[in-house]
């Protein structure tokens, strides 16, 4: 009896001692977590090598991010994440102290401190005109002390100073049609020139006092032929332009403010030219580049009118800005791509012929063509010049070249994530050597005294960070192999760049990368964008041999009927194993449940004149199709029309595109919001792959409901049109907000809640039988989020637990489409503090840990809040039946609490998008956060209940077995001995 | 420490701060933000600096950052009533609803959405700071005894010293009693308690 009260005892205690892990300590971060920092494609780079210290490159990339790297490493120093408006147009250096941006289209002017990026000043910069010329141009222009950067924005020429922000003098050219080309300011004199096209044929150029921005000298001259493009400036009052048909070079110099042209004919040039050209501008005195089709022409001009070409090429090339190394010398880099070398070149201005630096550098075919290079110069011992080169990549990386080698690489296309899908890794295959077991047993015991020297606080400070290290780098967390808990899978993102990924979930490191051929610029594909990511092959059971295999779908440009793209790539190696350009569109993709015999999962691709394609294109897929071909129902929507579809299939095509796998659609029901007072703004539905375990619910009096789970449900939020625009201009009698439940296959709806006063935006996320959405509540000035819970009460007559168990609850009504179903809604709203990038769910094996909602901020945190705090069952005061169940009373504003951060200190910079993936093991999902940055980690929203904490004590558990079994030898010997005496008593 | 000890410096030698008609086709918000020093230095190292801390207008609309002395400013606002979040690591702000209208320029109308409290002028203070660690429990004796390898030592204890105090304490007759009927039995051995082994 004692002991079994006693075995009682302890199973009782061994779980309550289970910590609940909802939150982190802090020596725990980057046990499963980990985090990374990007930037995007690098727009423009400016190099701060001149003092003695930290030599850095501050960049701007096209996520509007502005950084500060380490020249050396690569690392980043500080970074700023911009807001999504607020385009970066252009970088400099300011005062060798101050990062100057400009940004928001030429209206944001500020510096930032380059040691530590705390911004020194903000200025707004406003013109007479909104012009998408803009030009922010360095100087070493002096006024008192001050150095001045001149700003063309708007149709305005400011004169700003570094020190303090402050707007010393503005210049306005309102010529109606005024397009301003270039800012000249010629190094060494106190003058600025601006020159422009003004209707299409005048060539204007403006000489104004840098000082005061007084204007000296007006002139202009008409050209018969027009102009084309941009102008690239050659001398400091020459200028290169090309004329409207872009066949014929023009030489414009403006010296002593006499314009004058002087035409050549490329043909002239260039035996064998073939259609018109285009300048890449550069800042190269005497040099300039002009591309026709693939073929790269440099060109110097020679005393101001004649022109020679010095290298014409099939490469790619590209080049660098001019970089002033001494006194009236400028060298320029040039890059030229030869398939798996780059070849790079730095040569004086005025001197072609000779190269300061010629290099070779091995290059890996998946980072593609060199879009970008900036050199810097340094001078080496031997007092010659060296030449570090930072180039951008195709696939957006960031590479540093120096001495013919790479010496950092930074993969910033991760930065700008399109969409994610997982993959299993392969399964571990036998032969594990023994001497590996053995040294991981001593490791191991090694590591559990440490721990329990850690435990018992005896351990010293190096002991403790032995253990840290330890912890950190488990060799277990990255392998290459399925694990038994399901956490090490591999990540496959694409990239806006069109490459592919695999990153591995235990440490983040990239396993293979390969850029989609598909995704590529070629010359039937000019704009190439890749759209989704797939499954394609799932391997399990019968096809185990095979790899898995992801589906990459893309378009040509972004055009609605634009042809789409299709790759396939193995997951274990990165292979792309195939790769289709279709001839038709793609408007929507339905990844189909049905797999064939070799595991591929079917797709239906509806394209925009309403047709659908099946793929794979085998006679299995279509036997498997045609089997299924009356149960497939879809819904379209329609943004900017207002319009819902629902479509079903009707036959094979007919007419000229008659294909096996083509097939016609109908329209099955259509839901036309009104116009002129709805418009949609945000629709979600289900996960495809979402597991329910449950369909029933015990509430507290013991009353059964049954949740509505249909995978056809969808939410569609919609606005009053005044309510679509943003916060702060719109009063809350003019705005509302209508939620809808509609069922996809009858295009019915469901429930409809109108939220007055509220509007946008609304971000949503639909689980089971639950929706809930975020929403600002212009009335009360806060966000709120909403929830709507949906059971079914066809079954609610079915109270009897045994005919539940027994499988007899059939319903008495029959299912019809044409009954309406009889559902009730409950819901419930809430206050939010925060405004809303993402929301997200958790999502397990099984479905049987409870949910947590995943809700990106606008501080780019991820933030775990129970569903139980968004059950519309809570109310002020629960009964005590429902406090039992676990209701938790009613609160208006939903809690914040920091420890359930699930980035914890981090932020997740730029965050686009949250996703959840089921572990093998029930109680654990994997999140995975992408923006700028990427984050991932586990979560058990219900605890880890199903097994041992990483924590837990092995060596004390062990230690005690051995003391109980020891303890029980001793009183055995003793009781036996004491039987003994007795005996002989 | 160091900007946030100028910044309270700057806090006393600065004053007001308003809502202004730009030159242009809207207003200029300003406002600052002030982090206490009391926050945020117990426990473990200040996570975000003052370089980190960003001011977002109407959910993302316009984002801007703090200068040196912890201003900052949004031009170019139209007439309305505008949402004003602070997101720096570490430190819970409040949003903060700002009227901005032609009506009184000059004047603030503000509130903190949290708590409902108006602001008679635009500074922005941390409700708490916030803590995304949990504090680890320092080693006592206590908590070893509480887990359940302790629970079992205790146990183990317990029976070893205690149950020959308990026998002890036993009338001699029923002790008696008790023996021969063990004696009857066979031999009180430990497997005899153990389940399984037990045949009684």
């Amino acid at each position: 009896m004692a002991i079994r009260s006693f075995l009682i005892l302890f199973i009782l205690f061994f779980f309550s001692s289970l910590n609940p892990i909802l939150s982190l300590y802090e020596d725990q971060v980057g046990l499963v977590d980990w985090h990374q920092q990007y930037l995007g494609k690098v727009k423009q780079a400016v190099f701060h090598t001149h003092k003695t210290g930290r030599k850095r490159v501050v960049v701007s990339t096209e996520e509007n991010v502005v950084a500060s790297l380490d020249l050396r490493q690569g690392e980043i120093f500080w970074r700023h994440v911009l807001g999504s408006n607020d385009v970066i147009d252009g970088i400099d250096i300011a005062l060798g102290k101050y990062v100057i941006t400009l940004s928001s289209g030429g209206s944001i002017l500020r510096a930032w401190n380059l040691p530590d990026g705390q911004m020194v000043w903000e200025s707004s910069l406003r013109g007479p005109k909104h012009s998408k010329s803009l030009f922010l141009v360095r100087t070493n222009l002096k006024i008192e002390k001050d150095n001045i950067v001149i700003i063309f924005s708007n149709g305005r020429l400011n004169a700003v100073s570094c020190m303090d922000g402050e707007v010393l003098w503005e210049k306005d050219f309102e010529g109606e049609s005024l397009k301003v080309q270039q800012v000249i300011q010629p190094p060494g004199s106190n003058l600025i020139y601006v020159v422009g096209f003004a209707s299409s044929s005048l060539f204007e150029m403006y000489q104004i006092n840098a000082l005061n921005g007084e204007l000296l000298k007006h002139e202009s001259a008409a050209f018969s032929g027009g102009f084309l493009g941009e102008v690239s400036p050659v001398f400091s009052e020459t200028v290169v332009a090309l004329d409207s048909t872009g066949l014929i070079l023009l030489t414009i110099s403006f010296q002593n403010g006499k314009i004058s042209f002087h035409q050549m004919p490329i043909s002239n040039l260039v035996k064998d030219s073939f259609g018109p050209a285009k300048i890449i501008p550069s800042s190269v005195i005497g040099i300039f580049a002009i591309k026709m089709n693939a073929v790269t022409i440099v060109i110097r001009v020679k005393d101001e009118s004649k022109l020679e070409v010095v290298e014409k090429t099939n490469h790619e090339t590209s080049i660098s800005d001019a970089l002033s190394i001494s006194e009236g010398q400028q060298a320029f880099a040039l890059v030229q791509h030869a398939s798996h070398e780059i070849h790079l070149r730095v040569k004086l201005a005025h001197n072609w012929d000779d190269n300061l630096l010629k290099e070779s550098v091995k290059m890996d075919q998946h980072r593609g063509l060199v879009h970008k290079v900036y050199i810097n110069n340094y001078i080496r011992t031997d007092k010659s010049y060296g030449f570090r080169a930072l180039i951008v990549m195709e696939d957006h990386s960031l590479l540093l070249l120096q001495q013919g080698e790479i010496v950092w690489s930074r993969e910033d296309g991760l930065a700008s994530i399109i969409d994610v899908t997982t993959s299993e890794l392969p399964v571990e295959r036998d032969g594990v050597s023994v001497a590996k077991v053995e040294h991981n047993l001593f490791e191991w015991l090694k590591g559990h005294m440490l721990k329990l020297k850690g435990t018992l606080m005896l351990a010293s400070p190096q002991d403790i960070a032995a253990i840290q290290s330890m912890r950190l780098k488990n060799s277990e967390k990255s392998k290459m192999t399925r694990d038994h808990n399901g956490f090490r899978k591999l990540l496959i993102v694409l990239t806006r760049a069109g490459k592919l990924f695999a990153l591995h979930t235990g440490d983040g490191h990239i396993v293979w990368s390969h850029l989609l051929q598909s995704l590529q610029k070629s010359k039937v594909c000019q704009h190439p964008i890749g759209l989704n990511l797939y499954k394609w092959q799932v391997p399990h059971h019968h096809a185990m041999d095979e790899n898995p295999s992801v589906l990459v779908i893309g378009k040509c440009g972004p055009s609605s009927d634009a042809p789409g793209a299709l790759s396939f790539v193995d997951t274990y190696t990165g292979k792309e194993l195939s790769s289709l350009s279709l001839v038709h569109s793609v408007a929507q993709v339905i990844p189909l449940p049905y797999t064939d015999s070799t595991e591929q999962c079917l797709h239906l691709l509806i394209d925009a004149d309403k047709h659908a394609h099946l793929y794979p294109k085998t006679p299995e897929a279509i036997s498997i199709f045609e089997r299924e071909f009356s149960n497939i129902y879809w819904y379209s929507v329609e943004d900017d029309n207002g319009i819902i579809k629902g479509h079903a299939l009707r036959g094979k095509c007919t007419g000229e595109v008659a294909d096996e796998v083509c097939f016609d659609t109908r329209e099955l029901w259509s839901i036309v919001f009104p116009s002129e007072s709805e418009k949609i703004i945000a629709t979600v539905t289900r996960k495809l792959n979402e597991v329910v375990h449950t369909q029933a619910k015990v509430i507290a009096d013991q009353e059964v409901m049954y949740k509505y789970i249909s995978r056809n449900l969808l939410f569609v939020a919609t606005v009053a049109l005044k309510g679509s625009v943003e916060i702060g201009s719109v009063t809350p009698e003019e705005s509302w907000l209508v939620a809808y439940l509609i069922d996809t296959v009858t295009g019915r709806i469901l429930h409809q809640v109108t939220h007055h006063g509220s509007q946008g935006p609304v971000h949503a996320v639909f689980s089971e039988n639950w929706v809930v959405y975020h929403y600002f509540n212009l009335k009360a000035q806060r966000y709120e989020m909403s929830v709507i819970e949906i059971y079914d009460q066809s079954r609610a007559d079915n109270k009897d637990v045994w005919k539940l168990v027994l499988g007899k609850h059939n319903l008495t009504s029959p299912i019809s489409l044409y009954s309406r179903p009889d559902v009730i809604t409950k819901s419930q709203s809430y206050f939010f503090t925060h405004s809303v990038k993402a929301i997200a769910v958790t999502s397990t094996t099984k479905g049987i840990t409870s949910k947590q909602l995943l809700i990106g901020t606008i501080g780019d945190q991820v933030l775990a809040l129970d569903k139980r705090f968004l059950d519309p069952r809570r109310t002020v005061n629960p009964t005590q039946a429902e406090k039992e169940e676990g209701i938790i009373p009613l609160t208006d504003p939903l809690p914040i609490i920091p420890q359930s951060y699930v980035t914890h200190a981090l932020r997740v910079e730029g965050l686009r998008g949250i996703i959840t993936v089921p572990a093998k093991l029930e109680s654990t999902t994997l999140v995975f956060a992408h923006g700028v940055d990427l984050f991932f980690t586990q979560l058990a929203p219900s605890r880890t209940y199903d097994s041992l904490t990483d924590d837990f004590n092995y060596a004390l558990l062990l230690i005690t077995i051995v003391a109980l079994l020891a303890a029980i030898f001793v009183t055995w010997t003793l009781s036996e001995r004491k039987e003994l005496q007795e005996n002989w008593r | 420490m160091a900007p946030i000890a100028r910044l309270l410096l700057l806090a006393l030698l600065s004053t007001a701060l308003t809502i202004s008609s730009g030159s242009g086709d809207g207003y200029t918000i300003n406002g600052r933000v002030k982090i206490p020093q009391g926050l945020g230095t117990k426990g473990f190292a200040l996570p975000g600096k003052t370089s980190n801390v960003k001011v977002i207008l109407n959910g993302g609309q316009i984002v801007t950052y703090l200068r040196p002395d912890g201003y900052f400013s949004f031009q170019n606002i139209p007439a309305g009533t505008h949402l004003i979040e602070v997101a720096a690591i570490g430190y819970f702000f409040s949003p903060v609803r700002v009227d901005v209208s032609a009506r009184n320029p000059g004047k603030v109308q503000a509130a903190l959405t949290e708590n409902r409290r108006g602001l008679s002028e635009l500074v922005l203070e941390p409700l708490r700071d916030e803590q995304y660690y949990e504090i680890r429990e320092p080693f006592s004796i206590m908590s070893v005894v509480k887990s359940p390898m302790g629970l079992m030592v205790g146990f183990m204890l317990v029976v070893v010293f205690l149950m020959p105090k308990l026998v002890e304490n036993m009338d001699p007759e029923e002790m008696r009693r008790a023996q021969e009927e063990m004696r009857n039995q066979g031999v009180p051995s430990l497997a005899s308690l153990l389940p399984g082994g037990g045949r009684n």
